[in-house]
């Protein structure tokens, strides 16, 4: 609900903006914002369709039966897995992962978790390279992916 | 036809969604329900998206996006890059749009690496949902080693993709 109410109020200060100090530019912009929503639509459609697939399959119970309790390093790499191919709001991962950590699971395997779910998207990889290319989606997601590793090994030593 | 094809992979999912119905009722019934709730949500906010998107594209030269965001903006950059993805303003595919604006119009790698790194992992009200669920220490020692490699990470794909972004930028 926040994320609508800011999103819309920066348009709207915008195109106030714009509309008054010239409605040919405004106009132009609208026709780039059609041209980029027609590109972009199959894959919209696509990360619709791959997310509900997956949380269809993988809810927050299966997930809990997954990494719960098991400790070690498997645990914490099936986390950033998991993570890293879920696509969740934070206001359920959260909660989730707090519910994970009291049943047991590690502070490694929680933070790889959390790391992976928010930075690595395959999901939405589709319309990643339609907006940056290839090259810097493979590259940010693959680099993502080590990074929230090393940062879940750093948490678990940190906070031990 | 192109536009067909373009098409190919939601309708392959399409197809998948048929056979989940007649083979497993329960699944499909709640895959159904997630794809709308989340088809509702990009119905809602993507439209706003690729209109601010168009209206960067018209209104902010490229010279300020350069001086503000470009290779020699420095800490001043990368600082500018932290706070814009701080904003609360949506889940991550909403950032792609804008940060390709932001790289055609001349901002450097590192920068966008940086913004779309703040805009997934660093985000003001999931910090908030956080510390609540995890604490806050937890939260404050993520923040921080997040914040670390995420710039570490923009250095390192500037320099792998330095020849890359002239031809984006021509």
């Amino acid at each position: 609900m926040t994320t609508i109410i800011v999103i819309y109020s920066i348009l709207i200060v915008c195109l106030v903006l714009s509309l008054w100090n010239s409605r040919e530019k405004t106009k132009k912009s609208f026709l780039i914002a059609g041209k980029a929503f027609m590109k972009t639509a199959p894959s919209l459609l696509t990360i619709l369709g791959i997310v509900g697939l997956i949380l269809g399959t993988l809810t927050p119970e299966t997930i809990s039966k997954l990494i719960g309790a098991e400790a070690g390093y498997w645990a914490t790499l099936l986390a950033a897995l998991i993570g890293a191919v879920t696509f969740i709001p934070s206001l359920v991962a959260f909660p989730l992962a707090g519910s994970l950590l009291r049943s047991g699971a590690t502070i490694m395997t929680i933070s790889a978790f959390i790391t992976t779910l928010v930075m690595v998207g395959l999901v939405t990889v589709p319309m990643e390279i339609k907006s940056l290319g290839k090259k810097f989606t493979f590259l940010r997601n693959s680099f993502s992916l080590i990074g929230a590793l090393i940062i879940a090994v750093l948490m678990g030593v940190i906070l031990k | 036809m192109t536009t067909l094809k373009q098409f190919r992979t939601p309708i392959l999912l399409g197809i998948i969604y048929l056979i989940l119905m007649v083979w497993l009722p329960g699944t499909a019934q709640r895959t159904i329900a997630v794809t709308i709730s989340y088809a509702k949500e990009m119905a809602i906010i993507m439209p706003a998206v690729f209109v601010l998107m168009g209206l960067i594209e018209v209104w902010i030269p490229g010279d300020k996006i350069q001086k503000w965001l470009g290779a020699s903006s420095g800490v001043k950059g990368v600082l500018i890059s932290f706070l814009m993805g701080t904003l609360p303003t949506g889940p991550l595919y909403v950032a792609f749009p804008l940060a390709a604006s932001l790289l055609k119009k001349g901002a450097s790698i590192t920068n966008t690496v940086i913004f779309l790194g703040s805009w997934a992992a660093l985000k003001i009200p999931q910090l908030l949902v956080e510390i609540k669920f995890l604490g806050g220490t937890f939260t404050i020692v993520r923040f921080v080693l997040t914040l670390m490699v995420i710039i570490v990470m923009g250095i390192i794909m500037n320099i792998l993709l330095k020849k890359d972004l002239e031809n984006i930028q021509e």
